[in-house]
Order: structure tokens, then C-alpha cells, then sequence
């Protein structure tokens, strides 16, 4: 009884929980949805193909943001709804270096290096507006980041030209699809090396202390010569870098990009991740790696609405089903009603036990 | 020392205005001084009466929206469902007059029955559950958004002739109107939906100013604690202004549907944001408690001269309008907390 | 003034979880009187205030009013109105927003339609009865602080108020806004309004009070007419002392003797912050533990704030060691070897959601920097070493600190500054809210550190702590430094006959 108390009293048992019922729904419904097929693609490459494959492939993107999104929520206890739009900044100035400010190169310009170099920049400066705002000047983080989110997919198409730079080099294709030989989607070693990074971040930074500190409480944290306003402005920046290495896997995929159509929505799944990894999105603790199996649970869930033929532009309104059920049960007042309930029962099943506290 | 003070003595007048008056005489001013240079400076176009009834025909919806809108931000909140709102108002109102064999006062129902809906269920989950505006209508902009596409997949144009006739509708304005190249007189005009925005902005100005309700979402607004202390019911005051938001997004989604007459699940993208700005622009405090109707009105009215600038200024590229909109949100914002704090301090001295 | 009695309360009762916060209390109103509310921290003073307001639901006795043949049933501030009983706070609760007239109006009466010509024309008379220079329709954020409050005591007045409670109405007030508002109690007063004033301004009580209700530890000290109560003997029962009985308990501090050739650890020079002060100079030497006195609100907490750069410094010279430093923040403050423990254990000490292991390492995590985190093993290590050595009593140090009682919670905000090494540590009412156990193990450590050569500042309410941990006192009153205390002159008498200024005059 302990145990079982103990286990799910964890945060990470919140997506692990989700998972398994999303697990034993697709069991019921049709298994060949955990079948893996091991092809060849056009290239002649070995590779995996299954609902599985596609879920590791495209949540792969999402567990990247969700890395950000989770700071950002607990340093500012707010979310950014600008990343999708930021994405496409980032996207759109990586092309233009990737074809050197042509409309289509059949060569890679630059280095992928140069392009991630760019694109990063290009991201952490949209993150920095939308930090400063929230830091500096007070705007609560989701009107702030309401300005790029208007503005944000605009103004990457105004860094090309309106046009949509096509790059058709091959070696290319390989962040958003296959390393020859390897049979594992590469999003998903991309993911984990991000993974990787933000676990040196919380290794040899404080910045799992301080975010935590400044989101808990702010007074405190300035009182032990914690800067708040820096933290939160940070946690804007990173979010910035995970935004720019999420565009460039998603302009691998595509090896151009639709402005009005990149990303779009990927703000409401990162923030979804987020939620159901157990994260109060009032800021305060969190656990990373919670946020980051939840994005992959999200990523199971659109899938498997894939795969019922829900169609893509209707998803949004389930996810906002889930949105509204996780922040409704954890409510401050719908858990204070709950306690209360759970106390009420537990009082008459102690009534017979009397216990000596 | 001595210059703060003289800073203070020319500020005097701000510490005797009152936040609404003051923010509303500048977003009033800004309007005219930006008409009056497009006349001069752009000439032709903005001369014609008719480009400015234009500018109410094609924003009618908005002005609803934003008069809803406008009132949650002066409660305190916000809600980013409206353009999702009208998306479904007008795919639902498409398909039952096309596909249902419907009628128009049955899609008029259907608009007010959909955001009537949506109000009770984010106004509970806002007011009593006490949950982020801002993730609850995040989460119904979504919502709406899927829903219209299921609802219909495919945009379409309505045929309904009831419908159609209605659309066309012109109202003639007297004595306005200009001279075209054969040298008739064209008379200005404006839509239905023009009509039915302007009501609302008369009915909710009216409620604001001389409704008890009214004044409640100011007290909300301004301070929570305080108003329940004077023992404002802050709950259900909430929950009405998430209620009036969420149907005048309905009557707007319905204006919207007359403009175009057409559903499409990308109806209204961005919506949210031009209200929220319009709001800004028409002197609405993001924190509260300070606003009024007439400024939102100016704030819509400001921001679509701004893009009809814009564009016939040789830049009509799809991107700056958004760029637009963002730039005058943050510049405004910008300029409310500049006058609010030397107003603060005008009053320290 | 009238005998009759307007407003009983009697053998009140109210627990909260592990706190007794009022045990049989009596208290009584006559009507036109203005009757102070006195009493330390944690005495009770706004719990039975909040009692009377409905905030809180009483657990025994009866409140009675004339005019009620019943007993009051006060449920919410709702009820509390219906009787006549209005309450105005320190912390105006009016809207700033909205006009002078509708934050007089607003939220009663029925009808759907604001009719503004009758509202102003209402409030310019109520607001002209009562002298109070605002207009109807002037915006209640434009009015300077006294006048909001004066505009809070109008709606009361206008709601026919019988009880009157002013809650520290006087405390962001200047002396010339004070005065404004005594006129309008007076008049008040006049009307046969009962005012409940609270206060911690001894000179106000005496200036407008007619009773005195002093309340200590939940208990019912007394009720006394004013002119009964010399200032001393207010002071003595509030801090509950009694003058006589412990003239001659001295403190058993030792005397501190400085080592005259070395420069004082911390010196400040006309030190200012924005929160309200005025310019003190202060020092402390090398193992000396000095402490700051004065009743709450006196300013002694923000004297101590304003050195660890708390809040806004806005002017003053800073000398540490003798060295010319600036200390405008927290960690400026924490380079230079000063720590704080802060009067607002839950406000600015703990981070409640997280771990004690954590909150302990927090300070000296802060000070190695960004990129020098420490193990995980190291951090277990300290939090391990402190639980042990300041007994805090907790499983393990993952429990959430928030969790732990608050006696344990402010061991932990001590063991975070003792893990940083400090020069100079401050403790602001590290006593406060804590068990008896914990207090003293608390005056024993920091008469320890002193000795290991420490500097300390102490602050506490309790004046026995104080006697017994200071060797040196400066004594505040209404946020500035009346006096400066050591050696002989540190007795109870003279402490409190300090503090209340008055009575040498």
C-alpha cells in the first residue's frame, strides 16, 4: 500500500500512467500498431517504419522544446506561445544561409554548422525579446510572447523575401530523416543529444536551483543573491537554442519551408508536455525528464488519433480536451475539494482504527 | 530636486485626469492625426468617404470582438478563443444554411447558442475554478479551431439566397459618397454588419458607464481583494465578463460570416491578437481596471488605417500586417507604461 | 464621553492547528469612544479583529451589540456590515480606479442602473460633512494615501456604522495626514461612533484613545482607562514585564569590550532605504552581538534590511572592516560576509516546494557561482552536518521544507547562513512563531558564535531574549533611533522607558 503510495505519488508516474493507457487502448484497438517493419527507403538505406518509429521520430522535435518550454514555465510561471512562430524565424533564416540567399540550391551553401550557428541566434534574440518583456517589464509571459506569435511567422517570411527557398542536397535530408546505415530516425539522436545537454546544464550549472528558487519564490531568491529577473530572462534565451534545433530537424523533413504552416501549433503540444509531465504550470519544481516523456505521450496520442483518422486540423480540439481535464484536476480548488473528499472517507474507515497521531 | 519638480508641474494635469479619460483622449488624437496624414500625404484614397466606411465594413466583426474582448482585459483577463470563436460560428452557420437547410435567424441563434456556450464553460473554469484565463483560452482557441474542421473540412461559399440577399445588403449614407469617372454620384455605403457593431458598441459603452455590472468589472479590474471587500460578488462578475466576451465573439463570428459569407477553418486567424491590440490601442490596461469602449472602437478603427497605409504605401506584402499589428501593440504598450509612471510620479510630487 | 456600553465581546475563543490564538477573551466598546487595540506579535490583535469582521468564524463565546437582543452571529464581512461593524485596513482596500464617489458606493445598495448624479451629489455631502478635501469625481488613485483612508472611513460612515475598526490606519501616514485623520475620528467620535483603533504608535494612543485593550500570547492582559496607564506600564504589560518585579534582573550578557585598535566589522553612516526610515548610523565590532529594539513597526527590521541591501539603499556610506564598500543587494551584501535571516520566515526565507537539503545549501551555492554547482553527495553532506548539529527534526533532508513545523523551518534558514561562513550574521525574530525548545537552543547558538567571534545583530520581541543575548541595544521608536543602550544602562526599565520616550519628558 506504501509502495503503491509512493510510486504514484512520483511525477514522472503522471506520464508513465499516460502512457500505459494509451499503451493498452491501442492493445485493444489494434495491435498491429506496435509493429515494426524493418525496409529499404529510396536511398537504398536500411530503415525501421511502424507507428512506434514515427512516434520516436516526430516526438523527438517535441521533446527538444519541451527541454524549454519547462524552464521557461517554472522560472516565469507562464508559457511562451510564441515557438512556433519563433521556430519559423529560425527556420527561414537557416535556409536563406543553406542557399545562400538564393531560392533554391541543389548544394549546401554553408556548413549545416553555420546554418544551426544562424538559426540559433536568430531564435535566442526572438527569446530575448520575449524574456526582456516578461522580465524587465513585468507583461505577463503569455501576452509578451502574444506579440511574436502575431508577428513571429511575418517576419520569417520577410527574412526571404516572401519566397520559399528550396534546398534539394541530399546530405541534407539527414536531420530530419535517416543517417545511411542506421535505421533509427536521427531526431531522435539529435533529441538525445539535446537530452544530453540539458543534462550537463543541470549538472554543472545551478540552474536547476535557481530557476526552481525564483519560481517557488521570488523574495527569497533575491534575498540569497539570487538575480530573478536574469533567471527568467535565461530561461527565454534556451528556450531560444531548443526552438532553433527543433526548425532545423523540421526543415530537414520538408528541405523548404511554409511559413504559415511550420510548427503550427507545436506551442499547445510543447506546453501540453509539459503539463502532463506533472509540472505545475504556475511555475515553481519541475523534473526535465518528465516534461520529456511527455512530449513523447503526446506525440502517442496524435499518432494514435492519426491512426484513427482523425484529421490533422481537428487534433487541436481533442488536445484541448486533455489541456482542459489536466489543468482542471490540478487546480488548487478542484485538489482542495478532492482532499477534502479523500478526508472525509478516510475519516470513517479511521474511525474503526483509531490512530494515535 | 528642482527638476523633478518642474517636470512635475508641467505633468500637473496628468496626477488630475483620470487613467480612462487620459488614455482615451490619446488614442482618439492618435486616430485623427493618422487620417489626417494618409489624406495628405496618400491624397486619392483616403480623401474618398468611402474608403473610411470601408474600413467599418471590413472590421465590423472585429469592433464586436473587441468590445468583448475589451471588457475581460478591464476585468483583469484575457481570452484568445475569439478568432477560433468566429472560425466556428461561420462554418457552423455555413453548413446549416447550406447543408441543413437552415435559415438566417436560425444561424443567428446558432452564433449566440456557440458563444453563449463557450462563455459559461471558460467563465466557470476561470471564475470559480479559478484557473489562467490565458490557458483556458488557449485551449478553446484550439478547441474551436479543431471543432471547425470538424464541423467541415472544406471551405465553402453560401448560396442560401435569404443569406445572400442579406449580404448584399448596402445602406445608403445621405450626402456622402463620390463622383465616379462617368460623373455619377456613388453614394457611400456600409454593410449590416457595420449596423449591428455599432450597436453594440453603444449598448456595451451604456453598461459600462451606467450599469452597477459595469462598474463592478472596473472595481475587478483594478483590485480583486479590494472589490470583494466592498462586497462585489468577484466570481460572478468574472464569469459575466467571460460570458459577454464569448457571445459578442459569437455575434462577431456571425458579422464576420455575413462579410464573407463563406465557412473556412482559417477564417479570422490572428483575431485574438488585432482585439487584444485594438484594446491596447484604444487605452485598456493589460492589468486592469482602466479602459473604455469608445477607445476600443478608435483602437480598431487606428489599426486598420494603419494597414490600409501600409499596403498603399506600396507595402502589401501578406507579412507586414502582422508585423504592423506587432509594432503598434508594442508601441503602445511602451507609451501606456511611460505615461503611467510619469503620471505616478507627477503625483508623488 | 458616554458609559454606555455599545459592543461586548466576551470569553472568545479561536484555535488554529497547533496555536491557541485567542483563550478567553473579553473586550468591550463603549459607544463614542476610540479604544485602542495594543499588543505584540502573535498577541492576538488581529485574529480577535478578524473575529469581529467575520474573517474568521469564532470557536466559543458570544459577541453582543446593544440595539441586538440576540447574540451576532457574524458568519462573513457581509454580516459584520449588516450589524454596523466596518473595518478600514492599513492596506486600503478600495479600488484606485475608480472614482471617489463610486469607491463610496459601490457593491451595495440593489438596482441594476448606476445613477451617477445622485452618487455624487451623496458622496460631496458625506465628504463635506466629514471635511475630507476630495472631490466626488476625482479617480481615488490621484488622492494622496491619507485621503483614500479618509474616503474608506466615509463609506463606513455613510453605511451607518456603529463600530468603527481602524486597522494600523496611520502606518504609510505622515504626521500632517495623522492629524487629518484624527480630526475626522474625533468627529466621528462626536457622532457616537465606537472606533476600535489598532496601532502601534505609543504616541498616537495617547493622543486620541480613551481605553486601552491590551492583549499578549492570546490572553486578555487588561482594560484600562488612559488616564491610568503611564506609557512605561503600557509597554510593560504588552512585553510582559512587570517594571518592578524585574528592575533588578540585569542581563546576563556580558559586557563587551572592544579591541580598540581594530576597525568595526560593519559601520554604516546616515544609512537610508525607501522603505521609510530615517538616516541611522550604526556599527558592530568583532564578536559583539548588538541588537535593535523597539516595538513592531518601530523600524527595526527595516534598519537591518537596508544593511544587508534588502531594500532600495538610497543613501549612506558603508564601511566593512574598515574598508569603503557599496552594498546595494543581496549578494553584495553576501560577498562582504553578511547574512540574513529575515523577519518573514514564509515570505522572503523559505522556498517552500523545495527540498531542506536545498534550502540549507541555497546561500553558499549562491556565493561559489553559476557554474561551481556542488555535488549532490556534498550538498547531503551539509544538510546531513546541520540537521544534526541544530537538531532539526525531519526523516530525511528531501521532505519539502514547507512541510516541516516552523521552528525546524528557521533552523534550516539558519544552518543555510551558518553553511555560508558569515562575518556578520543579522537574525530578525529568529524566534518568532517557534516553540520555547527552539528559541532558547537559538540565543544559546548565537551567544556561542559571538564567542567564536562572530558578529551578530539580534532583534526580537521579547526583550528577556534580547537582555540576555545583547551587549549592546539601539533602541527605535516611530523608524528612528531614539537611544543607544550598553553595559549598566541594559536593564528592562530603562529599555522600556526608552522605548516609550514619553514618560522622561
Amino acid at each position: 500500500m506504501t509502495n503503491l503510495k509512493k510510486i504514484v505519488g512520483k511525477q514522472i508516474f503522471i506520464p508513465i500512467a499516460a502512457l500505459l493507457i494509451l499503451i493498452l487502448f491501442n492493445l485493444c484497438a489494434d495491435p498491429s500498431f506496435f509493429k515494426i517493419t524493418l525496409g529499404t527507403n529510396s536511398a537504398g538505406n536500411p530503415v525501421l517504419s511502424g507507428y512506434l518509429v514515427t512516434i520516436l521520430d516526430y516526438g523527438s522535435e517535441l521533446a527538444i522544446l519541451a527541454i524549454g518550454m519547462t524552464l521557461v514555465t517554472a522560472a516565469s510561471g507562464g508559457q511562451d506561445i510564441s515557438v512556433g512562430a519563433t521556430l519559423a524565424i529560425a527556420g527561414s533564416a537557416m535556409l536563406k544561409v543553406l542557399c545562400g540567399g538564393a531560392t533554391s540550391a541543389s548544394v549546401m551553401q554553408a556548413p549545416v554548422i553555420v546554418a544551426l550557428l544562424v538559426g540559433c541566434i536568430a531564435a535566442m534574440l526572438a527569446g530575448a525579446f520575449n524574456g526582456a518583456l516578461v522580465a524587465y517589464f513585468r507583461i505577463q509571459p503569455m501576452v509578451a510572447t502574444l506579440i511574436l506569435y502575431t508577428a513571429g511567422r511575418s517576419i520569417a517570411a520577410w527574412i526571404n523575401n516572401n519566397e520559399l527557398p528550396i534546398i534539394s542536397d541530399s546530405a541534407f535530408t539527414v536531420y530530419g530523416g535517416f543517417i545511411p546505415g542506421i535505421p533509427i530516425p536521427t531526431p531522435f539522436f539529435i533529441a538525445a543529444l539535446c537530452v544530453l545537454a540539458a543534462w550537463c546544464l543541470l549538472k554543472f550549472t545551478t540552474i536547476g536551483l535557481y530557476t526552481q528558487a525564483v519560481g517557488i519564490n521570488e523574495n527569497s531568491a533575491r534575498l540569497n543573491g539570487i538575480n530573478p529577473e536574469f533567471i527568467k530572462f535565461l530561461s527565454f534565451v534556451i528556450l531560444g537554442v531548443c526552438v532553433a534545433v527543433a526548425a532545423l530537424i523540421k526543415i530537414s523533413r520538408l528541405s523548404t519551408i511554409n511559413y504559415s504552416v511550420i510548427a503550427k501549433d507545436i506551442e499547445m503540444d510543447a506546453i501540453l508536455a509539459v503539463a502532463l509531465g506533472g509540472n505545475a504550470l504556475g511555475g515553481g519544481k519541475f523534473n526535465l525528464w518528465a516534461s520529456i516523456l511527455g512530449a513523447y505521450v503526446i506525440q502517442f496520442l496524435t499518432t494514435t488519433l492519426y491512426k484513427f483518422n482523425v484529421q490533422s486540423d481537428a487534433l487541436p480540439a481533442y488536445k484541448a480536451v486533455v489541456v482542459i481535464a489536466l489543468v482542471v484536476f490540478s487546480a488548487p480548488t478542484v485538489r482542495a475539494k478532492l482532499t477534502e473528499l479523500s478526508k472525509k472517507k478516510s475519516r470513517s474507515v479511521q474511525l474503526a482504527g483509531k490512530e494515535a497521531a | 530636486m528642482d527638476n523633478s519638480k518642474k517636470t512635475a508641474g508641467n505633468l500637473g494635469f496628468l496626477a488630475k485626469t483620470s487613467d480612462t479619460t487620459l488614455l482615451l483622449s490619446i488614442t482618439i488624437i492618435v486616430f485623427f492625426l493618422m487620417y489626417l496624414g494618409a489624406m495628405i500625404f496618400q491624397g486619392a484614397g483616403f480623401l474618398k468617404a468611402q474608403t473610411f466606411f470601408n474600413i467599418l465594413n471590413a472590421n465590423a466583426a472585429l469592433i464586436v470582438g473587441s468590445v468583448g474582448m475589451s471588457i475581460v482585459m478591464i476585468t483583469g483577463g484575457i481570452d484568445i478563443s475569439i478568432g477560433g470563436v468566429v472560425a466556428l460560428v461561420c462554418m457552423s452557420c455555413a453548413v446549416l444554411l447550406d447543408k441543413q437547410g437552415g435559415n438566417v435567424p436560425m444561424a443567428v441563434l446558432l452564433a449566440i447558442a456557440i458563444g453563449l456556450a463557450y462563455g459559461v464553460v471558460q467563465g466557470y473554469l476561470v471564475a470559480f475554478l479559478d484557473i489562467q484565463p490565458f490557458i483556458v483560452s488557449l485551449a478553446g482557441m484550439f478547441f474551436a479551431r479543431g471543432m471547425t474542421t470538424i464541423v467541415n473540412t472544406e471551405p465553402f461559399n453560401v448560396a442560401n439566397e435569404q443569406f445572400v440577399a442579406l449580404k448584399n445588403t448596402r445602406i445608403k449614407i445621405p450626402f456622402l459618397g463620390s463622383v465616379n469617372k462617368k460623373g455619377v454620384f456613388v453614394p457611400a455605403y456600409i454593410e449590416i454588419g457595420v449596423v449591428i457593431a455599432l450597436l453594440v458598441v453603444v449598448l456595451f459603452f451604456m453598461i459600462l458607464r451606467w450599469s452597477k455590472l459595469g462598474r463592478w468589472f472596473y472595481a475587478v479590474g483594478g483590485n480583486r481583494t479590494s472589490a470583494l471587500m466592498l462586497g462585489i460578488n468577484v466570481k460572478m462578475t468574472r464569469f459575466y465578463a467571460h460570458l459577454i466576451c464569448s457571445t459578442l465573439a459569437g455575434i462577431s463570428g456571425f458579422v464576420y460570416f455575413l462579410h464573407v459569407g463563406s465557412g473556412s477553418a482559417s477564417h479570422a486567424t490572428g483575431m485574438e491578437m488585432n482585439a487584444i491590440a485594438s484594446s491596447i490601442i484604444g487605452g485598456t490596461m493589460l492589468t486592469g481596471g482602466v479602459g473604455n469602449i469608445i477607445g476600443t472602437l478608435f483602437g480598431v478603427l487606428s489599426l486598420s488605417t494603419i494597414q490600409n497605409i501600409v499596403s498603399s504605401a506600396g507595402l502589401d506584402q501578406a507579412w507586414w500586417t502582422g508585423i504592423t499589428i506587432a509594432a503598434m501593440l508594442c508601441l503602445f504598450l511602451v507609451i501606456q507604461s511611460v505615461i503611467m509612471s510619469a503620471k505616478k510620479k507627477a503625483l508623488q510630487a | 464621553m458616554n458609559e454606555e456600553i455599545l459592543l461586548e465581546m466576551k470569553d472568545i475563543h479561536k484555535r488554529f492547528p497547533g496555536v491557541y490564538a485567542l483563550n478567553s477573551v473579553d473586550f468591550s466598546l463603549r459607544k463614542g469612544e476610540v479604544h485602542a487595540l495594543m499588543g505584540e506579535n502573535g498577541a492576538g490583535k488581529s485574529t480577535l479583529i478578524k473575529v469581529l469582521t467575520g474573517v474568521y468564524t469564532k470557536d466559543e463565546g458570544e459577541i453582543r451589540m446593544s440595539g441586538n437582543s440576540e447574540a451576532l452571529d457574524i458568519r462573513s464581512p457581509q454580516d459584520a456590515q449588516k450589524y454596523g461593524i466596518s473595518t478600514v485596513y492599513q492596506e486600503i482596500t478600495l479600488c484606485p480606479n475608480l472614482s471617489v464617489a463610486e469607491n463610496i458606493y459601490i457593491g451595495r445598495g440593489s438596482g441594476a442602473v448606476q445613477n451617477w448624479k445622485e452618487m455624487n451629489e451623496g458622496a460631496d455631502k458625506i465628504l463635506k460633512s466629514l471635511d475630507i478635501p476630495a472631490r466626488a469625481t476625482q479617480q481615488l488613485g490621484s488622492c494622496s494615501l491619507a485621503v483614500q483612508q479618509m474616503v474608506a472611513i466615509a463609506r463606513a460612515v455613510d453605511q451607518e456604522c456603529k463600530v468603527l475598526i481602524l486597522d494600523e490606519p496611520t502606518s504609510s501616514l505622515d504626521e500632517e495626514e495623522v492629524e487629518k485623520l484624527f480630526g475626522l475620528m474625533r468627529d466621528l467620535k462626536s457622532r457616537g461612533v465606537g472606533i476600535i483603533f489598532v496601532t502601534h504608535f505609543l504616541d498616537q494612543v495617547y493622543e486620541i484613545c480613551d481605553r486601552i485593550t491590551v492583549l499578549r500570547d492570546g490572553k486578555l492582559v487588561g482594560a484600562y482607562d488612559i488616564a491610568n496607564l503611564p506609557r512605561v506600564q503600557l509597554v510593560s504589560k504588552m512585553l510582559g514585564k512587570d517594571m518592578d518585579d524585574l528592575s533588578d534582573i540585569k542581563g546576563s550578557a556580558e559586557t563587551y569590550k572592544a579591541e580598540s585598535n581594530m576597525p568595526p566589522v560593519y559601520e554604516a553612516e546616515g544609512l537610508q532605504s525607501n522603505a521609510g526610515i530615517k538616516p541611522f548610523n550604526f556599527h558592530v565590532n568583532k564578536g559583539e552581538i548588538t541588537g535593535f529594539t523597539g516595538l513592531l513597526g518601530s523600524g527595526r527590521s527595516e534598519c537591518v534590511r537596508a544593511i544587508f541591501g534588502a531594500d532600495r539603499v538610497i543613501g549612506g556610506k558603508v564601511k566593512k572592516n574598515g574598508k569603503e564598500v557599496t552594498i546595494k543587494n543581496s549578494y553584495q551584501a553576501m560577498k562582504n560576509g553578511i547574512a540574513y535571516l529575515p523577519e518573514d520566515r514564509k515570505r522572503d526565507g523559505i522556498i517552500g516546494d523545495l527540498s531542506i537539503r536545498d534550502n540549507i545549501i541555497l546561500a553558499l551555492q549562491v556565493m561559489r557561482g553559476f557554474f561551481k554547482p556542488m555535488s549532490k553527495a556534498e550538498a547531503q553532506k551539509f544538510a546531513d552536518d546541520y540537521i544534526k548539529l541544530l537538531d532539526i527534526k525531519t526523516p530525511n533532508a528531501d521532505k519539502p521544507i514547507g512541510e516541516l513545523s516552523g521552528g525546524n523551518q528557521q533552523k534550516c534558514i539558519l544552518a543555510r547562513w551558518l553553511l555560508m561562513n558569515p562575518e556578520y550574521l543579522i537574525l530578525d525574530e529568529p524566534t518568532r512563531g517557534i516553540d520555547i525548545g527552539t528559541k532558547t537552543d537559538i540565543q544559546k547558538l548565537a551567544l556561542k558564535l559571538a564567542s567564536e567571534g562572530m558578529s551578530i545583530t539580534f532583534i526580537s520581541s521579547e526583550i528577556e531574549e534580547m537582555l540576555r543575548t545583547c551587549s549592546r541595544m539601539i533602541v527605535m521608536r516611530d523608524r528612528r533611533v531614539v537611544g543607544e543602550l550598553s553595559g549598566n544602562e541594559l536593564t528592562q526599565n530603562t529599555i522600556m522607558s526608552t522605548i516609550a520616550g514619553g514618560s522622561e519628558k
